[in-house]
């Protein structure tokens, strides 16, 4: 190994790396855990080499979608990367996309989280893509992930068709020694055909592509450079490992380990749809019985046609639920070479649940909306601000933009009853952009009564601040347009619209109070909650407030700050005969909120 | 290049502490030693205060994870956590820990224990707890025989790695350097 050219890193950044060093000429994104670092990674190449390429944030994954398969329409190479949950939100061109097919390279990258560690749900993108009917690949490694990225769009452009790279959190979030390699120089000729009858296709056209597609699906089950390959030499057996993504990488040094790499035949998928035909044929007619490993559906499995040679998830060989972690894998694995079993796992206690940051301006929304409606219904989104769980000020997440036609949805469920409850809808000004517009103006159609607090921090600050189309900046750093949100909720129809600064608790409860009243008989009220992300601010540098806070005698430890309030810098101290609370120096960004949050005023500005 | 050096070590804290920045510290060591890194981290939701892990090899490894009794190495920002992630540690392996207490991690292996919160204030730099455990580790990595762990670095190898990050924003560099050094002075003898 060269020392001098091996960087180490982050399995998105490989995956990025990739995309340039392909040729990739733009590149859109839509930020979600585990896939947002890879477009950030794309503009980072792209500013350190000067690339004459776009890469941008979109304001949701369908638009990233669309925005790049238009510029492979012209015969370049793009790319759009998103997590799997964006994906659905994708889905309705990416079926489109999959009949008409593409000109130059269309790399679709759907990064999976079984566990799930950071999303909604386990779902597994590779049924995605066949249920597109595209070919999707599955990467073990970061290493191999920036492999992948040349293959897929030499495959992509072989059949004119979009490739989907499903790499899963463990690959996205490790790190790995990797060899850069060149960027190419040359620049391709940008050219959009015009050809209606098949960009433009009608329905009768479509039934034609169709079966196009399904003629280059049986073709790219037979594509070489990615057909399964066997990775150790073994004697006659007549029992096989079939593994795909980074189960196949814990399977590699399970089998070493165990000292049976050499007894067990073992094979890796890299492309598990379609599933090369030779090998299925090869795979029933050789073995007796089949352990199929993979995350986080059978997608492999299915497609192996034999129901009593094949052990996997259908056969409860394998779990359906959940991460398949490398003690599992160990103990399935063990089980099916009928080696003695040990105990591989353990159980360990329950996490430390996460929690808003010290300063949090959502906490500062959230104590007002508790307190402006301390009955209401509240419905909330994706973003950091889920975490107003803590403070019982969500009761509801469902998925992007929910939050505003859930509240429709609770008010139309109640509209005839005598008492009615008041709701409170919150919403991060990215989740806004992306998936809360439309539902909006469904609710000033639908003369919604709620309150929905637009929780504006400047930044999309769960997935580490990418901007939003209301910070004026791209990528790379660049200037951009810059959509106003007050106009926005104007555009849409609203007409009580505020905007103030949480941190002000004693303005911004009243104010609060009178768009829940003005909703009871009105309306929709828009409150635009504004203040910056906390690390969004020390990112840029900028300082906030400095209001010293200390603890006063008045404390008597009831404990009313650490339930309601939450902040992570208050420590309660359950000290037999003095009960109080505290404040860690460490952790307070001295933003003064909770001065005004103690019922007996214990919290006192230090002097 | 040492063929043979193959080591697991489990990163353990919560969002904020820098469990993250640690790991990339070694990292970087390992491959300017020539070696092969593989580290797995936790993004996401949990960087918000909840529990953050990382997955730290060096060597010939597939896999990113390190399965439980399999760890070498357990560097603990949070002593809380040993309940957690304690059972990760082989048998004969070796733990440090922010703690001001001394902390059984199971019945043959107590850890050595740093208050590194209290010493990173004592020192103005209370974000650099992280730097004061590491500190601590590659002091005993750097003993002839008592308390000596196998470590593939050095404190000079992490030293040349604080420098390179941090360039010539000097007062950043120092301070670091300094955390660093003050957690490898607490090893007594
Ligand atoms: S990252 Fe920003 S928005 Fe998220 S919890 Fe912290 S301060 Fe709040
Ligand atoms: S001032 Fe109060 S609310 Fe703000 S961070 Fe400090 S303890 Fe938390």
């Amino acid at each position: 190994m060269s020392k001098s050219k091996r960087r180490l890193l982050l399995g998105n950044e490989a995956i990025a790396r990739g995309l340039i060093e392909s040729g990739c000429a733009i590149a859109t994104s839509y930020p979600g855990t585990p896939a947002s670092e890879i477009l950030a990674a794309v503009a980072f190449f792209q500013n350190q080499e000067s690339l004459p390429i776009h890469t941008q944030w979109a304001v949701n994954e369908k638009v990233a979608f669309e925005v790049a398969y238009a510029g492979c329409q012209t015969g370049l190479r793009v790319a759009v990367s998103m997590k799997q949950v964006g994906l659905n939100v994708a889905s309705d061109p990416l079926m489109s996309a999959a009949y008409l097919g593409v000109k130059g390279g269309f790399v679709l990258i759907s990064a999976d989280d079984p566990g799930p560690h950071s999303s909604q749900t386990e779902q597994d993108s590779r049924l995605m893509a066949m249920f597109a009917k595209i070919p999707v690949l599955d990467p073990d490694s970061p290493r191999q992930a920036k492999e992948l990225m040349g293959i897929a769009y030499d495959l992509s452009e072989a059949y004119q068709i979009p490739v989907m790279v499903r790499p899963t959190t463990r690959v996205c979030h490790s790190r790995q020694d990797i060899a850069l390699g060149a960027i190419p120089k040359t620049k391709r000729a940008v050219n959009f055909e015009k050809n209606p009858a098949r960009w433009a296709a009608t329905p009768k056209f479509r039934l034609q592509l169709h079966g196009e597609l399904e003629e280059k699906l049986n073709a790219i089950a037979k594509y070489r450079p990615t057909a399964p390959k066997k990775l150790n030499r073994t004697s006659r057996a007549t029992r096989a490992i079939i593994a795909s993504g980074v189960a196949a990488a814990h399977i590699k040094d399970i089998l070493k380990e165990l000292k049976i790499w050499s007894k067990i035949p073992f094979y890796q998928v890299v492309q598990p749809f379609p599933l090369h035909s030779k090998f299925i044929d090869q795979m029933i007619e050789t073995y007796e019985e089949i352990l199929v490993i993979e995350e986080t559906m059978g997608v492999i499995e299915m497609q192996l046609a034999d129901r009593y040679r094949v052990k996997g998830k259908m056969s409860a060989t394998v779990p359906k639920v959940g991460e398949l972690s490398p003690e599992k894998i160990q103990q399935i694995v063990t089980d099916f070479a009928g080696l003695k079993s040990e105990v591989f796992s353990i159980k360990s206690p329950p996490s430390r649940r996460p929690t808003l940051c010290p300063g949090c301006p959502h906490r500062a929304s959230f104590f007002a909306i508790k307190k402006a409606a301390p009955k209401g219904i509240y419905t909330s989104d994706i973003g950091c601000y889920t975490l107003g769980l803590n403070m019982g000020a969500v009761d509801t997440v469902l998925c992007m933009g929910a939050a505003i036609s859930q509240a429709s949805g609770f008010y139309h469920a109640y509209k005839n009853e005598k008492k009615r409850p008041d709701i409170v809808a919150t919403i991060g000004d990215s989740t806004f952009f992306h998936a809360g517009v439309p539902a909006l103006i469904d609710a000033v159609v639908q003369k919604v009564g709620f309150v929905l607090v637009i929780l504006d921090n400047r930044t999309t600050a769960m997935t580490g601040n990418q901007p939003t189309p209301a910070t004026g900046q791209g990528a790379c750093g660049e200037p951009t347009g810059i959509v106003d949100i007050r106009s926005l909720v104007e555009g849409c129809g609203v007409k009580f619209i505020r905007e103030a600064n949480p941190y002000e608790l004693k303005n911004f409860i009243p104010l609060l109070k009178e768009a829940v009243k003005y909703s009871r008989k009105n309306g929709p009220a828009v409150v635009i909650s504004k203040y910056p992300c906390v690390l969004h601010r020390a990112r840029q540098g900028e300082s906030g407030e400095s209001i010293p806070v200390e603890v006063s005698d008045a404390c008597d430890g009831c404990g009313y700050c650490i339930k309601h309030f939450e902040c992570p810098a208050l420590i309660y101290h359950d000290d037999e005969d003095d009960k109080h609370v505290s404040i860690d120096p460490i952790l307070c960004t001295a933003c003064g909120v909770c001065l005004n949050v103690c019922p007996k005023g214990a919290f006192v500005e230090k002097q | 290049m040492s063929k043979a050096v193959k080591q697991q070590i489990l990163i353990s804290g919560v969002g904020g502490q820098g469990v993250l920045f640690i790991t990339g510290l070694l990292a970087e060591a390992a491959i300017n030693k020539g070696l092969a890194v593989f580290t797995s981290e936790t993004h996401g939701m949990a960087q918000r205060g909840g529990t953050v892990v990382s997955h730290f090899k060096v060597g010939d490894f597939s896999s990113p994870l390190i399965r439980p009794f399999q760890a070498d190495g357990l560097l603990v920002l949070k002593d809380e956590n040993i309940a957690q992630h304690g059972s990760f540690l082989r048998a004969g392996g070796w733990a440090v820990v922010n703690s001001s207490n001394d902390v059984k991690i199971n019945k043959d292996l107590t850890a050595s224990a740093v208050d590194a919160d209290r010493l990173a204030q004592e020192i103005a730099n209370p974000k650099a707890l992280n730097l004061i455990v590491l500190g601590l580790a590659l002091a005993r990595a750097g003993r002839k025989r008592r308390d000596r762990i196998n470590l593939f670095c050095s404190l000079a190898d992490v030293k040349k790695v604080l420098q390179k990050r941090f360039g010539g924003r000097q007062k950043i560099r120092d301070a670091s350097i300094k955390a660093l050094e003050a957690g490898y002075k607490e090893l007594r003898n």
